[in-house]
């Protein structure tokens, strides 16, 4: 593996890499509830590299995704860590764009004041139409 | 068409692997470009070298080895779910590199569609 990879930029070397100029609209899609499986941890790791590539970034909480962002998470006693902070660290990195699914907040008696970041809440038909708009989808 | 890879599940247990390898092999032989596969979560499983399955079954990281070496695909394995998950430099199978998550960001830039394997 490459030494001169830093934790920033994933292995990409910016001054020799093709990879800038072209901005594409990315969409992170989580659906998996913060713990239990890596995904929603592992995603975040995905989020937070992309912003370092300067992209049009968003991403969608639906399903059992909104319990990622609910607030006041313990996770002392199953000895996980607790990383709903970094949701809140986002805005640092210009991703912004955070959306909600109405109806998964619903069926789990959630509301926007249950959850730890700014977000918009939208219903699934919102985020239907705001997915087709993407260049490039990456569901967790 | 231009088609980047993500597959994130392990091999065996899951069929997204197959289906991933089978996805490819077909969009190859329409005359599609796979220039990238991206191997994250448990994905990075397929990489491992110390696979070894019963002799009557697919063997999945191998198949990948000679699929890529035929088709010049960049098979990219992620550092960090590799480590987690044991996949070391010394344990990675042959056709694999191990690399960051920005190899996956940039194939999204870079190719026309980016189709992930997942659960």
């Amino acid at each position: 593996m490459g030494e001169e990879m830093t934790e920033s930029t994933g292995g990409i070397d910016f001054e020799d890499e093709d990879a800038s100029g072209v901005i594409k609209k990315f969409m992170f899609v989580n659906r998996k509830a913060p713990y239990g499986t890596i995904y929603a941890l592992e995603s975040l790791e995905v989020v937070l590299i992309s912003a370092a590539f300067d992209q049009d970034v968003s991403l969608i909480f639906m399903d059992d995704g909104v319990y990622q962002i609910v607030k006041g998470q313990h996770t002392k006693a199953i000895d996980v860590k607790n990383f709903s902070p970094t949701y809140r660290a986002l805005e640092g990195y210009d991703i912004e764009k955070l959306y909600v699914e109405k109806e998964s907040l619903d069926q789990r008696g959630l509301t926007e004041d249950d959850l730890l970041v700014d977000v918009q809440v939208m219903s699934s038909a919102e985020i239907a139409k705001i997915m087709a708009e993407q260049d490039v989808v990456i569901s967790f | 068409m231009k088609l980047a890879i993500m597959i994130n599940e392990g091999v065996y247990q899951h069929q997204s692997t197959d289906s991933a390898y089978q996805f490819v092999k077909a969009a190859i032989e329409k005359g599609h470009e796979v220039p990238r596969i991206f191997f994250y979560h448990d994905g990075v499983y397929n990489a491992s070298s110390l696979t070894d399955p019963p002799k009557d079954d697919r063997n999945i990281v191998m198949r990948w080895a000679k699929l890529a070496h035929e088709h010049n695909i960049d098979m990219v394995v992620c550092v960090a779910a590799a480590l987690r998950r044991g996949i070391k430099d010394e344990n990675l199978a042959e056709g694999f590199r191990i690399s960051g998550l920005g190899q996956l960001v940039e194939a999204g830039i870079q190719a026309d569609r980016l189709v992930v394997f997942g659960d």
